[in-house]
C-alpha cells in the first residue's frame, strides 16, 4: 500500500496536537463497493487518551473504528487506502502482509448491544485468553478476576461465575464484554457506543470505568451522546458526510469550535 | 422544536440583561444629577431604587443556571449563557456604585459646594456611556464596538489622576475643604470603577464572540 503524505489539518497556532501517538490514520479512505464512506480522514489517537469521535448518523463514525480492527475484511467489495499506524512499532495495519488476526490481538471492541456469548461469565472473560492458548487454570483465574475488576465488576458476580452471562443487567453485561476486551490486554480499546442501550445508571458506572481504564488503556469511542464525548474524552473528532470536519482537545472544541460545522452540530442547530 | 425554545430563551435572556443595563445606565445618569445639581430627593430615589438592580441580577442568574441544567449548552452558546451571568454582576456592581455615589451627594450637599463640578460629570458621562456601548456590544455581539470600549478606560483613569491632583491641592491650601475634597475623590474613584467594571463586560463580549479570553493579559488590549 503507497504511503501518502500525511495532509495536516488546518490546525491555528493557539490549537495543540497529541504529543505520545498509540496509533494515527494517515490519509484513510474506505469505500464500500462504490460507494466512498471515508474520506481521507487524518486523525491521531493519543496514548493513554480517550478521544471520541462524534457526527450524525451515516457520517461514518462506526465504519471508521471498525477498520482499525480489520473489520471491513469480513464482507466483499471493501476497499481501504491510506494507512493506520499503530505505534511504537509504526506497523500499518493495513498493510498487504499485516494478518487481520495479528491486528485483532493488539485491539479490542465493545459494541453498541451487550453481546456476551451464551456462556458462564467466567467463560466469556476467558475466552480471549483460551484462543491465544492460554490454559494454566491458575494464570486464567487471575486474569480473569483481573479483568473483572477493571470492568469494576468482580464484587457483583464473584460469586456467580459459573452463571450465565447472559442472565445479568444490561450494565452488568456490557461491563463482561469490556472485562471480556480487557482480559487479553488490549493496547487499543475500540467503543461503538458502548452505552446506547443502557440506562443513565448504567451509563455512569461505564463513564466512570472508562475515566479510571484510560490509565492502562488508550480508548477510542464512538458516540451519538455530545455530553457523554464531553464528559469522558481527553480529545474528539467531529465527522460529517465521511469526511473529518474538525479534531481538537475536547474542552476546546465544545466551548470553542474552530469550524461552524462543529458549532451547528454541537449546539444543536445541524441541517 | 427544542431548539427554538432554546433559541427563544437566549434572545429572551440577552432582553433581560439589556433591560437591566437599561436600568443600571439610569441609575449612573441619576446619581450624576443628584451631585451636580445639589438634589438630595433624588439622590435618596437612586438609593432605594438599588434594589431593582439586585433583583435583576438574580432573576438573570436564576434563567442562566436552568439554561446550564436543562439544556447543557455548548460553543458559542455556552459562552453566551456564561457571559451573560458575569455580566449581570457587574451591571449589579456598577449601580452599587450609582448608590454610593448618592450617598457621597447626600454628604456633600448638606456643605456648600466646594468647586463647580467638571471633570465629574465628564467622567460620568464617559463611564455611561462605556457601559452602553458595553451592552450594545453583547447585544449586538460585536467585539469591535467592544474593544473600542477598552480603549475608553484609559481616557477615564486619565480624567481620575486629573481631578485627584485638582482636589489635593484644595486640600493643601485649606485644611477645612478636606473632607468635601475626600468625599469628591471617592465619587471620582466610583466612577474609575464604574469603567472598570464597563471595560469587564467588553472583555466578556469579546470572549463571548470571538472565544479569546483577554482578561489579565498584558498588553491588555490585543487591537
Amino acid at each position: 500500500m503507497d504511503v501518502m503524505e500525511l495532509p495536516r489539518l488546518e490546525s491555528p497556532e493557539d490549537r495543540v496536537w497529541p504529543k505520545l501517538l498509540k496509533a494515527e490514520t494517515r490519509a484513510l479512505s474506505f469505500s464500500y463497493g462504490h460507494r466512498l464512506a471515508l474520506k481521507n480522514l487524518s486523525v491521531p489517537v493519543e496514548e493513554y487518551k480517550i478521544t471520541a469521535l462524534i457526527g450524525p448518523s451515516g457520517c461514518g463514525k462506526s465504519t471508521f473504528l471498525r477498520c482499525f480492527n480489520r473489520m471491513h475484511d469480513l464482507y466483499p467489495e471493501t476497499r481501504y487506502q491510506g494507512e493506520i499506524l499503530l505505534y511504537p512499532d509504526n506497523r500499518n495495519i493495513l498493510a498487504r502482509d499485516v494478518d487481520p488476526i495479528e491486528v485483532r490481538m493488539r485491539l479490542a471492541m465493545v459494541f453498541q448491544k451487550p453481546n456476551p456469548f451464551p456462556k458462564s461469565v467466567y467463560e466469556n472473560v476467558a475466552y480471549g485468553l483460551k484462543v491465544r492458548g492460554v490454559t494454566d487454570r491458575r494464570i486464567l483465574d487471575e486474569k480473569v478476576e483481573q479483568a473483572l475488576r477493571s470492568a469494576a465488576l468482580w464484587k457483583e458476580v464473584k460469586d456467580r461465575l459459573s452463571g450465565l452471562a447472559t442472565s445479568l443487567s444490561g450494565g452488568q453485561q456490557q461491563r463482561v464484554c469490556i472485562a471480556r476486551a480487557l482480559a487479553t490486554d488490549p493496547e487499543l480499546l475500540l467503543l461503538d457506543e458502548p452505552t446506547s442501550a443502557l440506562d443513565p445508571i448504567a451509563t455512569a458506572n461505564i463513564e466512570e470505568l472508562l475515566l479510571d481504564l484510560k490509565q492502562r488503556v488508550t480508548i477510542l469511542i464512538v458516540t451519538h451522546n455530545m455530553q457523554q464525548a464531553a464528559r469522558v474524552s481527553d480529545w474528539t473528532a467531529f465527522m460529517y458526510l465521511g469526511e473529518l470536519v474538525e479534531f481538537g482537545l475536547t474542552k476546546q472544541l465544545f466551548t470553542n469550535p474552530s469550524k461552524k460545522q462543529t458549532e451547528d452540530y454541537i449546539t444543536g442547530r445541524f441541517g | 422544536m427544542a431548539q427554538r425554545h432554546f433559541d427563544e430563551a437566549l434572545a429572551d435572556l440577552k432582553t433581560k440583561l439589556a433591560r437591566m443595563a437599561g436600568l443600571a445606565e439610569d441609575q449612573i445618569d441619576k446619581a450624576l444629577t443628584a451631585l451636580v445639581t445639589r438634589d438630595s430627593a433624588l439622590a435618596c430615589r437612586v438609593i432605594e431604587r438599588d434594589h431593582k438592580v439586585n433583583a435583576m441580577d438574580v432573576e438573570i442568574d436564576e434563567a442562566c443556571i436552568e439554561l446550564l441544567a436543562l439544556h447543557q449548552p455548548a460553543a458559542r452558546d455556552l459562552r453566551l449563557v456564561t457571559t451573560a451571568m458575569k455580566i449581570s454582576t457587574e451591571l449589579e456592581r456598577i449601580s452599587d456604585l450609582s448608590e454610593n455615589i448618592s450617598e457621597r451627594a447626600i454628604e456633600l450637599n448638606e456643605e456648600p459646594q466646594l468647586k463647580p463640578y467638571i471633570d465629574i460629570p465628564r467622567m460620568g458621562n464617559l463611564a455611561r456611556m462605556m457601559v452602553k456601548e458595553s451592552i450594545d456590544a453583547f447585544v449586538k455581539e460585536d467585539s469591535k464596538l467592544a474593544r473600542k470600549v477598552l480603549v475608553d478606560d484609559d481616557l477615564v483613569d486619565d480624567l481620575m489622576e486629573q481631578l485627584f491632583r485638582e482636589l489635593l491641592s484644595f486640600m493643601m491650601e485649606n485644611p477645612h475643604t478636606i473632607s468635601r475634597a475626600i468625599r469628591l475623590s471617592f465619587v471620582a474613584k466610583y466612577l474609575e470603577r464604574m469603567a472598570d467594571h464597563a471595560t469587564n463586560i467588553a472583555e466578556l463580549v469579546v470572549y463571548l464572540v470571538e472565544g479569546k479570553i483577554i482578561r489579565h493579559t498584558s498588553p491588555p488590549v490585543p487591537l
